[in-house]
């Protein structure tokens, strides 16, 4: 789960981690009467990358300018997002800008260190060779002489390799004890007065590890509307830009059936993972949130396991009689206890087909 | 087959849980020997005929080697050390929602102390109609050549039902775990597989995220001795996008399932369109 930058920055406070001196707005109007020092940035508080480029982040050198910069800020959406908060910073005087990260490779199955001195917007273009990694062994965690190696990559002298020794060293605690997937911090300025700072902070956290980090409060805002409240309703959903409605269980048996009516031709509205589960209402309460989605058809495809075919043919049924499906409904059940899945559904007549193959073809047909 | 056989002594911890009792039941059903279950609290009861122990020490004068794990995410850490330190050697946990940094933790473990850690969050291990730890429905199977390796569950399935049904049975079928951090991977696999007697071929399931894919299309271009095909999921996934389990993400154009699609054919193994292209492709040039 990703954090907003004023929330990485709490967290970079409480471990020690330099950052400018701020505070967080939600409207123009609290900036007045407040202590500032001129000239800021003003940084607009969304999940998404390139926020920089995409004009999110300004400055000011007056109280007027400033008020003028966030009013701006907050009418507007940014990469399609709203602007609920924005962070106000002092400026910084930069020298340098480098790049620091640490996030767990899950190829070697450890935590990795990457540095470069190419810090800034463009990270995602800088060379492999220009960016220095080292893995953290889970035995041992952070141990001076992985600073000492990275800070004399970055070309650091005495006293900013002291700092960028500290600075690493607290952002390992920051990364175990929060069970962070990712620290970064780009751009790590080094100012004209000779300090190290975190002009940016990213920090996700593993969501499966929230029930020990009651303090971290969740934030949604990279997702809509519709998939905000699939999620409450505990379904791992997402929207997608066509219009088949598709309901599956397993992800990559969700994934699979994107791919197979992608290509037919045939663009899906959504990813629905049923997961795995035996209880037909959440079969059921599926079909509302998908509806919502205003799909042209529904595709239902189950390999039973866990989940149970006649279990979800329930749920199908139940959905049928409850809500006002106008669509065509296509289904696909195989797997434990199909034939009695499928006897409920033609009971209800609805037909099932016993493979994706057959299922998809009926999809287009009826797509035509 | 790799790993376990008919007379792998198996333990469940967490056997009084609703999974654990339902999937130890089927499990036995199948043929696998399950010597013991363990729940704290719930010793000197039984599920399933099968005696139920407080702690895995307890069990150990039935000489287990193998554990599926099916506690709570938040405990799967300890069960896994306890059976480690007890010394069984194969341990699959079946949990999804185990957080990344025990999952780290029990990788280093695993691979320090020479177990083989199977999963989080996968299907588990099925050799058929030898033995059996994980929740593979039992029906879809049918004894044979094919080693199947996936990282997904109903979509293994899916493939074992269309190999079955086409008459080709499998040796081994294993889940790795849909989760980003995982004990085995395709390498291990392919590794364990290699001279296997009863492999002739093997079947690779994957899906977008990581380089899982990538590094084994490595090895098998080094010379792997056996027909190798696959299917990879996730070909229309946006970048950016969590699809499902936290395994199936691409970022920064890397994991695509272009990539993998490449580096698979690269190295001579064939990649299907649909999952029930599979048979087809082992078939070919009989």
């Amino acid at each position: 789960m990703n954090l907003f930058e004023f929330q990485g920055k709490e967290l970079f406070r409480k471990f020690g981690i330099p950052v400018p001196d701020g505070f967080v707005i939600s409207s123009e109007s609290e900036l007045d009467g407040k202590q500032i020092r001129w000239p800021v940035a003003i940084k607009s508080q969304v999940l998404v990358g390139g926020r920089g480029k995409a004009g999110g982040i300004k400055f000011a050198d007056s109280l007027e300018s400033a008020k003028s910069v966030a009013k701006e800020l907050f009418s507007a959406r940014l990469k399609g997002l709203k602007v609920r908060n924005l962070l106000i910073e002092g400026k910084l005087n930069i020298d340098k800008e480098l790049y620091i990260s640490i996030a767990i490779d899950t190829s070697a199955k450890q935590p990795l260190i990457m540095v470069s001195q190419k810090g800034g917007m463009d990270i995602e273009s800088v060379n492999d060779s220009d960016i220095y990694m080292q893995h953290i062994d889970p035995f041992v965690g952070f141990s001076q002489y992985l600073a000492t190696a990275a800070a004399k990559r970055l070309g650091l002298g005495a006293d900013l390799s002291r700092q960028f020794s500290d600075l690493l060293s607290n952002m390992c605690k920051l990364f175990e004890q929060y069970d962070a997937e990712l620290v970064e911090i780009n751009p790590l300025v080094i100012t004209k007065e000779g300090k190290l700072m975190a002009a940016d902070a990213k920090v996700s956290i593993d969501q499966d590890s929230l029930f020990r980090h009651t303090d971290i409060k969740g934030s949604y805002d990279d997702l809509t509307d519709l998939e905000n409240e699939a999620r409450l309703k505990g379904y791992s959903f997402v929207e997608l830009d066509g219009t088949i409605g598709v309901v599956a269980n397993g992800a990559g048996l969700t994934m699979a059936t994107l791919d197979t009516l992608l290509l037919h031709g045939l663009k899906p509205r959504n990813f629905l993972d049923l997961g795995g589960t035996d209880n037909t209402d959440i079969v059921k309460n599926a079909f509302p949130i998908l509806l919502k989605a205003n799909p042209k058809s529904i595709f239902v495809n189950i390999f039973g396991g866990v989940t149970k075919c006649d279990t979800v043919a329930q749920g199908i049924v139940a959905a049928k009689n409850e809500f006002d499906i106008s669509i065509p409904l296509v289904v696909r059940l195989s797997g434990v206890h199909e034939e009695e899945g499928r006897r409920i559904l033609e009971q209800n007549k609805i037909h099932a087909f016993p493979n994706m193959a057959d299922g998809v073809k009926k999809v287009a047909e009826l797509s035509k | 087959m790799v790993f376990i056989d008919k007379n792998t002594r198996i333990i469940v911890q967490g056997i009084t849980g609703h999974q654990g009792s339902f999937h130890s039941a089927e499990m036995i059903k199948f043929g696998a020997k399950v010597v013991a279950g363990i729940t704290p609290g719930k010793g000197g009861t039984k599920v399933n005929d099968v005696p139920v122990f407080d702690t895995v020490a307890e069990c150990m004068h039935l000489v287990p080697s193998a554990s599926m794990i099916s506690v709570p995410a938040p405990f799967v850490k300890d069960a896994f050390f306890e059976a480690m330190e007890n010394g069984i050697k194969i341990i699959y946990v079946l949990t999804e929602h185990v957080p990344k940094h025990d999952e780290v933790e029990m990788y280093a473990n695993a691979k320090r102390n020479g177990v083989i850690l199977i999963g989080p969050n996968g299907p588990g291990l099925t050799v058929p109609f030898e033995s059996k730890m994980g929740i593979m429905p039992n029906h879809i199977f049918k004894k044979g050549g094919v080693a199947v390796v996936s990282r997904s569950g109903t979509l293994t399935y899916e493939i074992v039902k269309a190999l079955s049904d086409a008459g080709l049975g499998q040796s081994t079928v294993l889940g790795l775990g849909g989760d980003a951090v995982v004990g085995l991977s395709f390498l291990d696999m392919l590794k364990a597989l290699k001279d296997d007697k009863d492999t002739n071929a093997v079947v690779l399931v994957g899906e977008i995220g990581g380089t899982a894919e990538e590094d084994a299309a490595e090895y098998i271009k080094k010379g792997f001795g056996k027909k190798v095909v696959a299917y990879i999921a996730g070909r229309s996934a946006p970048p950016g996008k969590r699809m499902g389990h936290a395994g199936a993400i691409i970022t920064r154009g890397k994991g695509t399932a272009e990539s993998k699609i490449k580096a698979l054919n690269d190295a001579g193994v064939k990649v299907a369109q649909y999952p029930q292209d599979i048979p087809s492709l082992i078939n070919e040039g009989k």
